[in-house]
């Protein structure tokens, strides 16, 4: 059931507690592969994001990534979000305010020596095709340019995670399009495991690699999308991916 | 014009505030974060002084800062006199009764800052001091500067706690509100319309200072 150290490259994931919030969580994902969690509201997809990234902390559980431990219920350790190399783009970007792009991208980069900050920032803005917008604050950008920001911000850290909470549930089809196919290229360049929590099939389809289908803080069932279409593991599954015929 | 009572109401206001911000800015964002139960009861008591007849408050620190206290007694053993009618008292006094006017707008400005915030600050590897640094006091800035110019403000026109508390020793625990009665008592409306004005334009003059910054803050963080 468990599987924590059974790679020592990737992130093995396995959370349990009944309360506050139930989460019955077991999952692994290797490097470069790119497991979608999926599920309605309340079914336990961000709060297992935010354990990943040490944002919350379960009953029990452990989380290990790259060989190195971050939670362990049993032998009491758990290492805080600030000194785990995790990449997180929010929901709702949570790009600080009062600070310009490429200084939101430098505050992701403290480990670096001061000098070299600002380049690196730069670099990584770039990548995201922003470009001339290092001064610009996030009131004065785009949804989705302040998205490409938040992700050139999660990847200054050098993450050995990579964690995307429905990071296209708010910009418009083209953006997203555009959105979907730079993550395509990070993934290219930079194979981390990648957990991308959302509720549109879409994403699912054209991104994810495996598929986590999630509900009341569960794993009903995972796979390819495929398996997972074809051969759903229950009638709640097939209700949450839509497979059931509409009713007359 | 009585320069002795506008001296120590301009001391007494920056003395109140050097020691209540930084006291407001802990106990503020504390409360903005806490989830602790009674935390309610803890905000009702702190707001107090805002609803309670400035009287009463005053009777209740004469009382406790008196000789016939725990607090009185300590205070005259440590320092060699009473608290009160001093201008220690004074500030005691006024920083008391000036907490919800520190406390509320700060604690306002740090709970107006979405938690999302604070979790990307943790996710970029910040440490607790720098995110406090850099994100939040930024952020909570016009409230604090808010908490700040009411305090000033509210300080130099109290009146019903600072004579309970202090009396009216000239150069001690005169300020210029009850010097302004002083001057009522004795016929001398000329002194005290004179002193009124004065207190009125720097009364005007703080708040209208603390809108324009608050303004130019918004405007760099929009």
């Amino acid at each position: 059931m468990r599987e924590p150290d059974a790679q020592p490259f990737g992130l093995s994931v396995a959370l349990r507690q009944d309360a506050p919030i139930p989460l019955d969580v077991d999952l692994s994902v290797a490097p470069g592969e790119l497991m979608a969690l999926v599920g309605p509201s309340g079914s336990g997809k961000t709060t297992t994001l935010r354990a990943i990234a040490g944002l919350y902390r379960p009953l029990h559980g452990r989380i290990a990534c790259n060989g190195s431990v971050w939670f362990d219920s049993t032998a009491g350790s758990f290492v805080p979000a600030r000194q785990r190399r995790i990449g997180l783009v929010f929901q709702s970007y949570a790009l600080f305010p009062h600070l310009t792009a490429i200084e939101n991208v430098m505050e992701a980069l403290g480990d670096l020596p001061a000098d070299q900050r600002r380049d690196h920032a730069r670099t990584l803005l770039e990548r995201m095709h922003l470009h001339d917008m290092d001064d610009r604050k996030p009131a004065q950008m785009s949804g989705g340019q302040q998205q490409r920001v938040s992700v050139a911000r999660a990847l200054a850290r050098r993450p050995d995670v990579l964690l995307l909470d429905e990071p296209f549930s708010a910009v418009d089809r083209v953006t997203r399009r555009r959105l979907r196919r730079e993550l395509a290229e990070i993934r290219r360049d930079l194979p981390m495991p990648v957990i991308l929590v959302t509720h549109d099939l879409d994403d699912v389809t054209r991104l994810a690699d495996r598929v986590c289908v999630m509900d009341r803080g569960a794993i009903l069932q995972r796979g390819t999308l495929d398996d997972v279409m074809r051969q759903p593991a229950n009638a709640k599954v097939a209700e949450l991916l839509d497979l059931l015929p509409d009713e007359a | 014009m009585d320069w002795d009572a506008l001296w120590l109401t301009l001391r007494l206001g920056v003395v109140t505030v050097a020691i209540l911000i930084p006291l407001a800015m802990i106990v503020g964002r504390w409360l903005a974060l806490t989830h602790i139960r009674g935390k309610g009861l803890l905000e009702a008591t702190l707001a107090l002084p805002l609803v309670l007849p400035p009287t009463v408050v005053g009777f209740y620190l004469l009382v406790a800062f008196g000789s016939g206290s725990w607090f009185g007694q300590t205070y005259q053993k440590l320092f060699g006199h009473a608290l009160v009618f001093t201008f220690e008292g004074l500030v005691v006094a006024s920083v008391i009764v000036n907490i919800p006017f520190a406390v509320q707008p700060v604690q306002r400005a740090f709970e107006s800052i979405p938690p999302d915030l604070r979790d990307a600050a943790a996710t970029c590897g910040m440490s607790w001091w720098r995110m406090i640094r850099k994100i939040e006091l930024p952020l909570a800035w016009p409230g604090i500067l808010t908490g700040l110019v009411l305090t000033f403000a509210h300080t130099l026109g109290e009146f019903g706690v600072v004579l309970m508390v202090g009396g009216s020793i000239p150069g001690e625990t005169k300020t210029v509100a009850i010097a302004i009665y002083d001057r009522v008592q004795a016929f001398d409306d000329v002194g005290a319309g004179r002193m009124a004005l004065l207190l009125l334009a720097i009364s005007l003059v703080t708040i209208a200072l603390s809108y324009i910054f608050t303004q130019r803050l918004g405007r760099r963080y929009a």
